[in-house]
This record gives structure tokens, sequence and C-alpha cells, in this order.
């Protein structure tokens, strides 16, 4: 078993009984790394100084045997929006290239309180605007399975990262299936909290009323090793639940025999390529071998879950990136500036890129006197529909099964002239950001080689009942452990 | 020529008293900052990832207010960004309140020119953040974060107001009521308090709503005064010659003495409000308001009424009493120590009291005069035994001593002298030394009675009971007609 291969729970174990070191897993993490990503480009900063300061202390937490948790010693990296004190912070995007924060978010204090070890900062679209990673300001990310295709988006890197055993696991965010769609394509597994679970302090907004950081990992055990960790009431964020955090993994090896799963039907529709539609029906036939029962459910309103994620989207991405203006952080452009509005055009101008100046502009458009109501404010009670389509379909079973996309990963430059294109792409996993419930994607055949990934949609606040439905189909599968050849 | 009738409302935005920011933790003493931006967080600089959380204390000040304002308190209240790009305002929107204040529907009873009676409301009151500060170089600005994030309330009046002293009286009276609630300091010159007129005027006898312009920014009451009488003045005359009002955003040119155009309605900014994602709705328990409202001091209509039935005095004499918490508990502090009627307690308090009080530029809480040390010197002045002027001497140098009066007369030998004999023997000099003036008065010149009155209270140092002077003077001068 080589060490960049290792899930949380064997490389803990091995630390824990001393077999290998934080810093000599860490080390090896870092060199491959070093030499693997020249290909995948998933990091935008590897932090090789801060990595091994951390893995020592973690070895001697370990060694005087203090407070060690399951992530004590394991290395791993983050998707480029989130705040790390001391390390660049630049949402792939010109106008942070060069922005160090001056705070950890609240999941990197957790982190690094758990004692886990920060490699690095991991490529995304541009503010996670986009689906394929192609976004980013600085460069594309690959997808380990093959080269000329995307990695899905916005989390690519991340996502990436983890396929390509750069890291032994990942955070993501999720703003509308930003962590589910790329894990899908990379074949990994991921989930998109229930919003509130996980603070967002320090997580460089996107959309504040659908973001959720959610770990990336090699199976669905990690997935929630972390979750627990990261997860919980903040008193920086005011939208984070007070409710306590389950030990997540207490609950996994019961059986999910007689849980009842909803299919719902406006997921499939045509559009759906066969390779993916086949492999969600094999995946089916597994969950009804595991004794659980398959019902049809309806989410009615599904048809206008993109317009309605893309609306809101646009209204508070525009007001979010507001701050970026060159005057106290981050890419100025100052030159030739006859006064500070030509610093806000000059610098704004430069330092985005066309998607986030396209989703800024139909913001600000949207959100004007006189088109409010028809748009922001129709957007909204719409919001209020899909929600609950979410909480009826969901009375009457556990978790709702879906494709996480409708194809596999595209190639690269495939789509990136057309945005609206590219928009439906996300078309299975935007709904659940408005309506706020978490999913989890789990990887589940291959169409073409490609990986296909499959997403369990549950009631608020129950991760639980996800992992629990994962993890006995990940016992039951092994289409998580297959790797990429590189 | 046309009457015309001004219309006008009131924006009145306040900074509310608290130990922390708005939406974060820092320190909201931004006036004593030890230099700027030290009192900043990422919250306050609007960094990436950084998020507001509500200021508790500031969230109760306000319903205080909403409570004194007697508006309702809107039980589900939000927040909501109204975005427009500044170097003050670091996240490129303000949080704010907008379609769901914490308060509204609420009203206030002011006197207008004619001194009666007018109902004024309140149309709502909402919480917001206040701006950094920026200094302007020759080539550059420079921005100070201390005061960004600061507690802000905004009171918003209907347009009920139809002349300049209603506006006033309206303005004193939130400012009265702000400071008796001890939310605000009311120190205009500290910028602490800002006023915004609407103004337009209408022929007298329509209730219709002609164009409005907005004066922002009036950090004073006589700017308030002047800007608003001089507006609408302004108007009178477009209308009188024809024109027609633009609706724009006014600036106040103290120096000049006129309003000046900002922004026309074309230029107006879109706020873009919509709701604060950041934070989830304020719900408000009624328990709470409850709790809140057990906190309301006795306010000045009620306090003012109190002193008219209680201490008999005229309405303006108690509104002048009431028009500040500390001047009015003073005012009873002296009364409850003092055997002198509270009409004469009254008449020292806003005679000779508040010119040696804003003459000493100080709060009362830092003067040196001790309520029942001003009691006994009224007392004495009431029972004789000292003179009105002396008595003024003494409250002068309790001023700037802090002394006891009685120490105070002694040290100075004011005491007031009844005694006859040290009397007349002055009289008498003054009436031997004066043949000519004793002449004049005995052929029928009575003014020289003042006269010799005033010579009297110079050679006896003022002691001499007047009283017993002017009678014995009077002698004197009927005995030297044989």
């Amino acid at each position: 078993m080589q060490l960049h291969n290792l899930t949380i729970r064997e490389a803990h174990d091995m630390l824990a009984t001393k077999k290998i070191s934080s810093v000599e897993l860490t080390q090896a993490m870092l060199k491959r790394a070093h030499d693997v990503d020249e290909k995948i480009k998933s990091y935008v900063t590897i932090a090789d100084d801060v990595a091994l300061e951390q893995a020592k202390q973690a070895d001697d937490r370990i060694r005087k045997g203090e407070r060690i948790t399951p992530l004590t010693g394991i290395p791993f990296a983050v998707k480029d929006c989130i705040s790390t004190r001391g390390v660049r912070t630049t949402c792939s995007s010109k106008i942070l290239e060069d922005y160090i924060p001056q705070y950890n978010a609240t999941v990197m204090d957790k982190l690094a309180d758990a004692g886990a070890v920060l490699m690095g900062k991991n490529n995304m679209d541009e503010f996670g605007m986009g689906s394929s990673c192609e976004n980013s300001a600085f460069f594309d990310t690959h997808n380990p399975w093959d080269l000329d295709r995307v990695p899905g988006g916005s989390s690519g890197g991340s996502a990436a990262a983890m396929a390509a055993s750069l890291a032994t696991f990942t955070l993501g965010e999720d703003t509308g299936g930003s962590v589910r769609m790329p894990a899908g394509f990379c074949n990994v597994t991921g989930i998109k909290p229930t919003y509130g679970r996980v603070s967002r302090y320090g997580l460089i907004a996107l959309v504040s009323s659908f973001d959720c950081i959610g770990p990336m990992t090699r199976d669905v055990y990690d997935c929630a090793t972390v979750l627990e960790a990261i997860a919980g009431h903040d008193e920086n964020d005011s939208t984070t639940f007070n409710a306590p955090v389950p030990q997540y993994n207490k609950n996994l090896e019961r059986s999910a025999k007689g849980m009842k799963i909803g299919i719902p039907k406006e997921y499939f529709v045509a559009g759906m390529e066969a390779g993916v539609e086949s492999s969600i029906q094999e995946a089916i036939r597994t969950f009804e071998k595991l004794g659980m029962q398959i019902q049809e459910v309806s989410l009615p309103h599904t048809q206008y879950a993109l317009p309605v994620y893309y609306l809101l989207l646009f209204a508070e991405a525009s007001a979010n990136l507001a701050r970026f203006d060159g005057t106290r952080y981050g890419l100025s452009v100052a030159e030739k500036a006859k006064d500070v509005v030509d610093i806000y055009l000059n610098t704004r101008r430069e330092g985005f890129g066309d998607e986030v100046k396209r989703r800024i502009m139909l913001g600000a458009y949207a959100l004007s006197a006189g088109y409010y109501d028809a748009y922001y404010l129709k957007a909204q009670k719409v919001r209020s529909l899909i929600r609950a389509d979410f909480e009826t379909a969901l009375a009457s079973v556990d978790v709702l099964l879906a494709p996480t996309c409708p194809t596999t990963a595209f190639k690269l430059g495939e789509k990136t002239s057309d945005p609206l294109e590219m928009y439906l792409s996300d078309i299975y996993v935007v709904a659940t950001n408005p309506a706020g419930v978490p999913a989890l994607s789990v990887p589940c055949g291959f169409s073409n080689n490609m990986p296909v990934g499959m997403q369990l949609i549950g009631k608020h606040l129950d991760e639980k009942t996800l992992f629990q439905v994962g993890h006995a189909y990940q016992q039951e599968t092994d289409w998580h452990k297959k790797l990429p050849s590189l | 020529m046309t009457q015309y009738e001004p219309v006008i409302g009131l924006e009145i935005h306040g900074e509310l008293i608290t130990n922390s920011k708005m939406f974060c933790g820092c320190s909201a003493a931004y006036s004593s900052a030890p230099e700027p931006n030290t009192y900043i967080c990422p919250v306050c600089t609007a960094l990436p990832g950084a998020m507001p959380v509500v200021n508790k204390k500031a969230v109760e000040l306000a319903t205080l207010v909403g409570l004194a304002l007697n508006c309702s308190i809107n039980e589900h209240n939000t927040f909501a960004r109204k975005n427009y790009y500044y170097p003050d305002l670091p996240k490129g929107y303000q949080i704010s309140q907008y379609e769901l204040p914490i308060a509204s529907t609420g009203h206030l009873d002011v006197l207008d020119n004619t001194e009666s009676q007018q109902r004024i409301t309140v149309r709502r009151v909402h919480i917001e953040e206040d701006t950094a500060k920026l200094a302007h170089e020759k080539n550059y600005a420079l921005v100070d974060f201390n005061r960004a994030g600061v507690p802000l309330l905004e009171i918003v009046s209907e347009p009920d107001m139809h002349t300049v002293e209603a506006a006033l009286s309206y303005a004193t009276k939130v400012r009265a009521i702000l400071r008796y609630l001890g939310v605000n300091s009311g120190d205009m010159e500290k910028g602490v308090l800002r006023f915004e007129a609407n103004i337009s005027v209408r022929p007298a006898g329509s209730s219709e709503f002609r164009t409005r312009t907005e004066i922002k920014n009036l950090n004073s009451f006589r700017a308030l005064t002047r800007a608003s009488a001089y507006e609408i003045e302004r108007q009178i005359k477009v209308y009188e010659s024809g024109g027609t009002i633009t609706q724009e955003t006014l600036g106040w040119d103290d120096v000049r003495g006129v309003t000046v155009s900002q922004r026309s309605k074309e230029e107006a900014h879109d706020y873009r409000y919509f709701p604060e994602p950041d934070l989830p709705p304020l719900q408000l328990d009624r328990t709470w308001i409850d709790s809140v409202k057990t906190q309301l001091p006795e306010l000045p209509e009620a306090k003012t009424r109190r002193f008219i039935e209680k201490y008999e005095l005229k309405p303006q004499e108690a509104g002048f009493l009431t028009s500040e918490k500390s001047l009015a508990d003073y005012f009873e502090s002296v009364i409850s120590r003092s055997k002198s009627s509270p009409k004469i307690v009254n008449t020292w308090i806003a005679g000779e009291f508040m010119r040696y009080l804003n003459e000493s530029g100080t709060d009362i809480s830092a003067i040196p005069v001790q309520a029942g040390d001003f009691a006994q010197l009224i007392d004495m002045v009431t029972n004789k035994s000292l003179r009105g002027n002396a008595g003024k001497t003494v409250l002068a140098e309790m001023f700037k001593s802090g002394g006891k009066p009685a120490d105070i007369v002694k040290e100075k030998n004011l005491a007031q002298v009844s005694d006859e004999g040290f009397i007349l023997e002055a009289i008498t000099k003054i009436l031997n030394d004066n043949p000519k003036e004793v002449k004049e008065y005995l052929a029928g010149k009575e003014s020289i009675l003042q006269w010799m009155m005033g010579q009297v209270a110079r050679a006896t140092k003022g002691k001499a009971d007047p009283n017993v002077a002017k009678d014995l003077l009077i002698n004197g001068l009927e005995a030297r007609r044989k």
C-alpha cells in the first residue's frame, strides 16, 4: 500500500500505532504533489513549510499522547476560497492573486485544532463561478482519469487532487453542486452538508444563502469523519445551526435494510448519457439487494431550479463581490486613475474574469429598481416552492437518489463558448442548495471509462442517514476504490 | 401672491452608545481611539470571508428608542444590504434595515410657531452601521475604519411638519429623548447626531404633495433651521416665477447660507436593496420587548406634565427644565432640599444658574455646586439673610470653588444688614454730601430716589436691606423739606 493512497482511517491507524510519522506521510504526499501535479494542476499553492511544521506538531501530539483525533497528522488541501492565515487565498482570481489572509476560516481553526496538516490550496473556477474549473484565472485543472477532460467545478482542484492521490482529504465548497459534480466526475466521495451545518466564517462568499463547505474523500467513512470535525455552531456565523453534531461514524454500520429510497421522476428525462443511466439503475438494484425499498417520488418544481438558482446567485454574488475594489487588499490598478471610480473600474476590469463580470452585471440588473420584484423576489418565492418539494418528497422516504450529473466529464474547451450549456451540467445538483438539504455524491460506476457519480439527498440535518446509506453501498461495491493510472 | 405651506419630513441619524460595534466585537469608542485603524477587525474592514454578527445591546437600545417614540416594535424584522460604492464603505454595501425595520408607526407631540400642540408621525426606526472616516489629502484620501460599523439608528418622520419651528421642535425633542434614554450623547459637534430634511412647498390649504428636495448632512440645529428656511424660500421663489422644482439631493453650504445641488433624480443611487443573507431575521420575543419597556425612564413629555402640575410651573418653564434630564434631576434635587417655592427655585435655575453653567462650558454632572448648597443659598436670599445681588455673587463663587454658601458669605462679608443705625449713618452722609440732588428730589424729581438707593448700596457694600434703606432714605429726604 502506498502512503498517498491511504484513506484517513488507514493513515490514522498507522500514525496512532506509530508505524509512520506525520512528517513521513506529509513528505510523501508533498513529493507526490510536486511530481504529479505538473500534469493535473490541482494546486494553486503547495504550502510545504506550513505542512511540515504542522506535521511536526502533530507528531509531537502523537508522541505525547495528547488530544489525538482521527485527523491528527493527516495531510489535506482546501479549495482556494477558504481563508487560511498566512497562506495565499486567491479564489483563483487575479483580483486576489497575492492576497494572504490575516485570519483563519472557522473550519481551518477546527482542523488545526484536530491536528490535521494543511498541504495547500486547490484550484477552482474563479470565485466558484463555473462547472469545469476552466474559469480559473490561472490555469485549467485536468481530470486525472483523462487529462483531456475537465474535473468538473467549481471545486475541480479539490476533486482532482483527491482522485490523483495528492492529499488524504480535501475540503470543497458547494454553492450549487460544486462539491458533488466534480466528485462525480473524478470518482471521489463528497458531501454538501445541510446549509448552516458548517460555519462559513472565512469562506469567501459566492452566494451567502447557498454556500456550504464540504469534505471530499476516498470513501463515506472518511467523509463522515471530516464532517464531524468541521461541523457545528459558530458564533461568528449567525446562519449556523445551534444543534449538536452527531458522531456520524457510530451509525455507519447500522443496516440500511427497510429504509426507503425515493427516485425523483423529474430527474430521469431525456438528455442523460446512457452509461450514466445504466450505472444509476445498477445502483438501484444494489440498494434493493440491501433490502431497501425503492419508490418513485416527485419534485414538481424541478424545471425552475436552474433559473431560480442562477438568479439568486447573480444577485447575491453581485453584492458579495463588491468589496473587491482595489482599496484595501488584492489587486489595485491605481496608475493613471483620475479618481476613486477609475480605481474601481480599472481594478475590477483587470481583476475579474469574463464569467465573473457577466454574473455581477446580471445580478446588479436583477436587483435594480423596477426589476427586483420580477426577478429576485419571484425567484425567492419559487425557492420556497422548491424547498417544499424536497420536504414533501422526503416526508415519505429516507433519502432521494439521483445522478450527480447527466453526463460524465466533458472535454476541456467543449463548453467554454456556451455558458448556458455549461449551466445545464448542474441540472441535478443545483436544486438542493436553494432547498438547503444535504446531499452526498458517491462513485457508482463508469461510462466510457469515465467515472459516474450518484447523489443521495437527505432531510435537513440528516447527514447521518446519508452516510449510513452511502456506507452500506460502499460495502457492496468497490467503485470508490478505483484509481486512475497516472 | 399665493400663500405657501411648507411640507417637511425629517430623517435623524444617531449613533447608539454601545461598547462594541454593530456587527463585530471591536470597540465602538472610535473618538477615543489612540490612532486611526486600531479598532478594526476582518468584519469591519470587510476582509474576504468575514461575516456580521448582530450586537444585542444595539437591538435593545433601538427597541428602547422605538418604544419611547410610541412605535410598535416589529417582533420579526430583517436586515438588508444597501449597495453602493464608496471608499468609506468597505463591503460595498451597508447593512441596514429596509422592508421590515425594528420599529414603525409612532408619534411625538411638538409645538409649532403658534405654540399649538401638533402630532408628528414617526414612520420608522431602523438599525444600520456607520461608515469609515475619510481624510482628504491633496492627491489621495486616507481611510480610518475605527468608525466603520458603529451602530446607527435612523428615525424617519412622515412629512407632517409645516413650519421650520415645528421641525426644530421635533428634532430637539427627539434629541432630548435619545439623551434621556442614554442611547446617544446628543453631542452634535462630534457628529453623533445628523439630520436630513425633505422639503416641499404647496399652496396653503392644499393637501397635495409636490416634488420634494432632500437636504443631507445637517449637523446642527442651526444648520437645520437655516437650511430649511432657505430651501422653503427658494422653492416659493421658483414657483412664483413660474418654474418647477426638480427632485434632487442638496447639500447645505453653511458659509454662503445656501443649499447646493449634489445629485439629481437621474443621478440618484439605485441602492439595490435585498435581504442580508448573512443574518437570519431578528426575532424579538414579546416578553423580551416587555422587559425592555420596563427600562423606559420618565420621558420629557411626562416629566413636563408632572412639573406643571406638581410645581405649578408654566409650560415653558417646565419645558425648559425638562429639556435635559440632568437639569430636571438637578432641579428636583434642589427642590427637595429647599424651603423656597418651586417658582423661586426655577427662577434661580433658569436664570443665574444657567448663565454660570453655560459660561463654565461643562455638563451639570461636572459642576462643583452641590444641590444642597444651592438650596441653602436660595433659602438665604428668600429669608432675606442675603441680598439678591449678593446671592448671585455667592453662586458665582460656588461655581468657581465649590464652597459652602455660608462660608462664602462670611469670607466676603456679604451678609445683609437690617441694622437701622448702620444704614442711617450712611444715608445721613449721602444726604449731606449731595445737597443739589436733595433739592431736585424735593422739587419733585422722584427718579433721584433710585440714584440715591444706588449710593446707599455702594456705601454699604450692598449689605443694606433695600426695604429698610428705602424707608430710611425717604424719611431723611422728607425731613429736609422743612
